[in-house]
């Protein structure tokens, strides 16, 4: 379990590190946190020449605080969200699911960023981060574009990141003051990856009412309007849960147990006054 | 009880050094020139080995079977009636059987290097057909793990009570099938061997992470041909064993050999993917049983098959039939009843060779009993407990001899289990369950009672046929020239605290300064023969030593001291240090000084062997320890995730005379964590074609801090009257109940629902598949 042999960098830069990742056609790989990379370099799984490590770009650490939205950098560790880095109202969300991520440890190194772009589909962050609408702002050497979270991941362990591209940060919508969100996630203990991840951002004063079903076997489901899984007395409507399941191809009964769980509980969270 | 003798919670001496990052474990070591090795392994279960290819460039620094002239395989055959033996290459010849089977060794200046050389080297083969299941592998016509054998089956064990009878008449009658999980026992250090070679001393030295050095030494002198004279096995700090490290492993013999054709030292440390994929060795059986009871409960008669996977071969020395024997032995568990019958199969497949792991296959056979008592309450219509209380050895009748003539030395069973169901609050929690809980969970309760026997003696070894037998075991014990206590001992600590213990045991007869007592162990250069720590005998043996070198050390130390104060021997005695005469004492470090520094102050006459002595203690009845306990869970199980939380745990145990009762708390509460996790967590599945499944910590779960309760432990202590000072081996059970009675629990919780569980693991997959196949079908409660 030691990596083969490879090169490290230290990027002082955004453009560096995309440059280096350019020019390497396809050999180098940028690192954050390396709490999923490096288990794979271990395995030897993943075999690059040259590794970047991101974490030292100053732009790539940095918190910015608007009436609207907070943006994260992509490097903003686990632990630093958990600890109430992030400023203003409307994102308990966020705090609480980090604390629930891994362990104290992992949650120091590990980063907001660098989960994303794994793109796991048990990860807390990337289910998440799709239900609150948040935005990842892309850095290439050819410029800058936004993607929608749900859209930046584009199935089980896969971005739509071009080779020089990096995730430079991610734009949280606030909640508005009436707004609530549910999250819930099946686990056998503390920290471990979701068997099943449920998350309902309840907000219509912002128009919003999406839910997400994550821990599938490939992106998270979103529904972007739960409406259509309501009754009329606005209790959640199993039988449309499940009607969702077939759709999606989950049939495992077992599975199809924990998802309905945990996406009735997130709904029930979100549903309190 | 003096402050620092049998009984007292002395904080643990060791702890110094491992609390502060100080312990030497093998992976610490650093020798000049040492090259590392990494192991090309089998990546399939079955096959045909035909070549082993190694590119030009790396020729030098990969060895194959090919290579090791003058080396023995592990062969490990017990002379028990019908064992097949299997023979184990340490690098494959022509067959492979087993994910991870060592093929080929590289050498290079670091791991990383010597891996990469591995990944070059490539295999070729002709796969055959595995055997993954141990109850098809019984099948005619199953593929065989060993051609020359005509079937798939080590050895079995049977015992023959007259069952029939009461089978026709008995009232109650309940049948389970129960399965339990293959999985790694996870000792913090993995193993790990530097092997160097001595010329000063004329050694092959291993540094190496085992239970026990000298089994080690005789094993490898075995295989290659060596006298002990030597070899020299050093086991530094070992950061767990559970019975991982208690064999010889087939890396210390590869590496034996090696360091004698190389002129550096070698090391080879596992990774946690090898122990993982190449070593999930414990625990896997299957039970057909059935109990037969009166109707009111009082067990008549068991009746059951059981099998273990044993894995591709017999490990040295215990060999692979050990857990299919205490199988059959240990079944009938605390209870009393006269109709016993019982087959055991020891079932090779082509899986990595298994080894007993703490508490030797006594999980399982308390879980397949338990469930047994507790399937008879449900039919009696009776509270678990009762059941079991109805069946237990009555004080007064101590000591018991049970069906299969196991020796019960002391006890009250019933007391135990009382005050177990005092402690779990038995009442309160069957009135909890009369109202629904506010978070939908289900609760319930449940419990397991065993006995452990521990410190089995030669007369039990013997009987099983094994190449090494426990006898006498020894300690050298003596005063150095300031009068302080140094203590050598065979038996090897790999988290046990023997050096605490083994010198409050020094203290009690001696008196000294406790700090000034130290023990030292782990070197077969400086340590008497012995067969070392496993089966919870070190206390019970290693102790009955120190006692017995220490009292003779007393003797020789009353002799010079009574000179010294002018008196005869006959009005001194050896306390606090000193050797006391009326109101006149001289310390034993003036003892000391005479007998070393001032020998013209030694009285005439005297013991030669002076003051440095050794000797050897043997239980007075050697069949074993009966330490025995109650395990109490209540759990809240989630019918709609599947979860299972843990919401208390009581251990009540009787384990004898406690030497250090801190030291046995932290024994049960460490096992009852493993036994947790054999209940509800660990597993190393493998798919139809014999491959490991995990390979990583992700996959492979163990209980961590979160989900190992607050353990409540209570004591009893009846000494053994068999035994120094009384004490009985205690080191596995906390291992052992905890299946027994979180199934039992969960199997409660889920009655409401009719459905149960019963194979472990039981994860939250198996609970919801559990009710979504009852007819009576929980509706998904959102709470
Ligand atoms: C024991 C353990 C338990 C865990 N449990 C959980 C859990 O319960 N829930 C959970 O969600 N996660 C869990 N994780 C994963 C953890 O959250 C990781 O930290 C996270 O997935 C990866 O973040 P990182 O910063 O370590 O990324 P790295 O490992 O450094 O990188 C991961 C991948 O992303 C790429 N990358 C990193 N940053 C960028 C960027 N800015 N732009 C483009 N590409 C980038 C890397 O090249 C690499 O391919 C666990 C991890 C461990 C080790």
């Amino acid at each position: 379990m030691k990596p083969v042999a490879f090169d490290i960098v230290r990027a002082r830069s955004l453009a560096e590190a995309t440059r280096l990742l350019a020019e390497s056609g396809g050999t180098a790989r940028l690192v954050a946190g390396a709490q999923s990379l490096g288990p794979m370099l271990n395995l030897r799984l993943a075999q690059p020449r040259l590794l970047i490590d991101i974490t030292g770009i100053p732009d790539l650490t940095r918190i910015e605080d608007t009436d609207d939205s907070v943006t994260i950098g992509a490097c903003v560790s686990t632990a630093n969200i958990e600890d109430g880095r992030l400023p203003g109202r409307g994102l308990d969300t966020l705090p609480a699911v980090a604390a629930h991520i891994a362990y104290r440890a992992v949650r120091n190194r590990g980063t907001i960023g660098g989960s994303l772009c794994h793109a796991d589909p048990a990860a807390d962050w990337v289910s998440t981060l799709c239900a609150l609408g948040a935005e990842c702002l892309i850095t290439g050497v050819n410029g800058k574009r936004r993607l929608l979270a749900d859209q930046f991941i584009s199935g089980a362990y896969q971005t739509a990141l071009a080779a020089d591209e990096i995730l430079e940060a991610i734009r949280v919508p606030r909640l508005s003051a009436g707004g609530r969100c549910g999250y819930y996630k099946v686990c056998r203990k503390a920290g471990e990856f979701a068997m099943a991840i449920g998350v309902v951002l309840n907000d219509l004063d912002r128009g919003v009412f999406r839910v997400v079903i994550g821990a599938t076997k490939g992106r998270p489901i979103v529904i972007t309007d739960a409406r259509d899984l309501q009754r009329a007395d606005e209790s959640i409507d199993d039988d449309a849960i499940l009607r969702v399941f077939d759709k999606h191809g989950i049939v495992d009964r077992i599975a199809r147990r924990q998802k309905l769980a945990a996406l009735a509980r997130a709904y029930n969270q979100a549903m309190k006054p | 009880m003096a402050t620092h003798g049998i009984g007292a919670s002395v904080l643990r001496k060791e702890d110094d050094r491992f609390l502060r990052g100080r312990g030497q474990y093998v992976g610490d070591f650093r020798l000049t020139g040492t090259r590392d090795v990494a192991f090309v392994r089998s990546p399939v279960a079955h096959a045909r080995l035909e070549h082993v290819h190694v590119p030009d460039e790396f020729k030098n620094v990969v060895f194959t079977a090919k290579h090791l002239t003058g080396i023995k395989p592990i062969i490990s055959a017990p002379s028990v009636k019908g064992f097949k033996y299997s023979v184990e290459p340490i690098l494959a010849t022509d067959k492979l059987r087993y994910v991870g089977e060592m093929v080929a060794m590289c050498v290079a200046p670091t791991r990383a290097e010597a891996e990469d050389i591995a990944g070059a080297v490539t295999l070729e083969f002709e796969e055959l057909p595995p055997v993954t299941d141990m109850l098809s592998a019984c099948e005619p016509g199953s593929p065989l793990v060993h051609e020359e054998w005509g079937d798939n089956i080590f050895v079995e064990f049977s015992e023959n009570g007259p069952i029939e009878e009461v089978a026709k008449t008995a009232a109650i009658k309940v049948t389970k099938t129960i399965r339990t999980a293959r999985h790694c026992m996870f000792p913090m250090e993995g193993r790990g061997v530097i092997a160097y070679r001595d010329p000063r001393l004329r050694y092959l030295t291993l540094i190496t992470s085992t239970q026990f050095p000298h089994s080690v030494q005789t094993g490898l002198c075995e295989c290659l041909g060596l006298d002990h004279g030597l070899v020299r096995i050093i086991s530094p700090d070992v950061g767990g064993g559970f019975g991982y490290k208690g064999l010889l492993c087939p890396e210390e013999v590869a590496l034996g050999w090696l360091a004698l054709q190389v002129d550096h030292p070698v090391r080879w440390l596992e990774d946690c993917r090898e122990h993982l994929t190449a070593n999930a060795n414990c625990r896997e059986h299957h039970y057909q049983i059935t109990g037969y009871a009166d109707a009111d409960g009082k067990l008549l008669a068991i009746d059951c098959v059981a099998h273990v996977d044993a894995g591709a071969y017999s490990a040295y020395p215990i060999s692979s039939g050990l857990e299919a024997a205490q199988i059959a032995n240990l079944l009938p568990g605390p209870y009393v009843f006269s109709a016993y019958r019982c087959r055991s199969f020891a079932v090779a497949t082509n899986k990595c060779p298994t080894l007993p792991y703490r508490g030797v296959a006594r999980s399982g056979v308390c879980l397949a009993i338990e469930a047994i008592m507790d399937a008879i309450a449900r039919e009696a219509g009776m509270e678990p407990t009762e059941v079991r209380l109805r069946n237990m050895v009555r004080p007064e009748q101590m000591p018991f001899e049970n069906v299969v003539g196991k020796h019960f030395d002391s006890g009250d069973h019933p007391e135990c289990m009382r005050r177990a169901i005092e402690a779990i609050r038995l009442s309160e929690i069957r009135a909890r369950q009369q109202r629904p809980e506010p978070d939908g969970r289900l609760i319930g309760v449940g419990l397991s009672f065993f006995v452990e026997q521990g410190a089995h003696g030669t007369s039990v070894l013997a009987s099983w046929g094994r190449p090494i037998v426990p006898g006498y075991e020894q300690a050298n014990v003596k005063l150095t020239a300031d009068g302080d206590v140094e203590i050598h001992v065979g038996t090897h600590s790999h988290g046990q605290g023997h050096e605490t213990t083994y010198a409050q045991v020094a203290y009690e007869i001696l008196g000294v300064n406790f700090d000034k007592i130290k023990v030292v162990q782990g070197d077969t250069l400086y340590t008497p023969y012995s067969t070392s720590t496993w089966g919870s005998r070190s206390m019970v043996y290693g102790g009955g030593a120190v006692a017995n070198a220490s009292r003779l050390l007393a003797k020789r130390a009353a002799h010079i001291g009574a000179w010294l104060l002018q008196t005869d021997v006959a009005n001194v005695r050896v306390a606090d240090g000193k050797v006391i005469a009326g109101n006149s004492s001289v310390t034993l470090r003036e003892v000391a000084r005479a007998w070393y520094l001032q020998p013209q102050n030694l009285p005439p006459n005297i013991d030669t062997g002076g003051l440095d002595v050794t000797a050897g203690y043997r239980a007075e009845r050697d069949s074993g320890t009966f330490t025995y306990a109650a395990h109490a869970a209540v759990v809240a199980v989630d019918p709609a995730t599947g979860t299972i939380e843990i919401l208390d745990y009581v251990v009540v145990e009787d384990g004898g005379t406690l030497v250090n009762p801190m030291i046995v708390d932290g024994q049960i509460c460490g096992g009852t964590a493993q036994g947790i996790g054999t209940c509800l967590y660990e597993i190393m599945p493998f798919d139809a074609q014999g491959q490991p499944l995990a390979s990583t910590m992700i996959d492979y779960m163990l209980p961590g801090a979160t989900e190992v309760p607050d353990i409540r432990v209570l004591h009893m202590q009846t000494p053994s009257p068999y035994t120094e000072f009384g004490i009985k081996g205690l080191g596995e059970g906390g291992a052992v109940g905890p299946p027994a009675a979180i199934v039992s629990a969960v199997n409660d919780a889920l009655r409401p629902l009719n459905v149960e569980v019963q194979d472990l693991p039981v994860t939250p997959e198996r609970i919801l598949a559990a009710i979504d196949a009852s007819p009576k079908r929980a509706t998904v409660d959102h709470a």
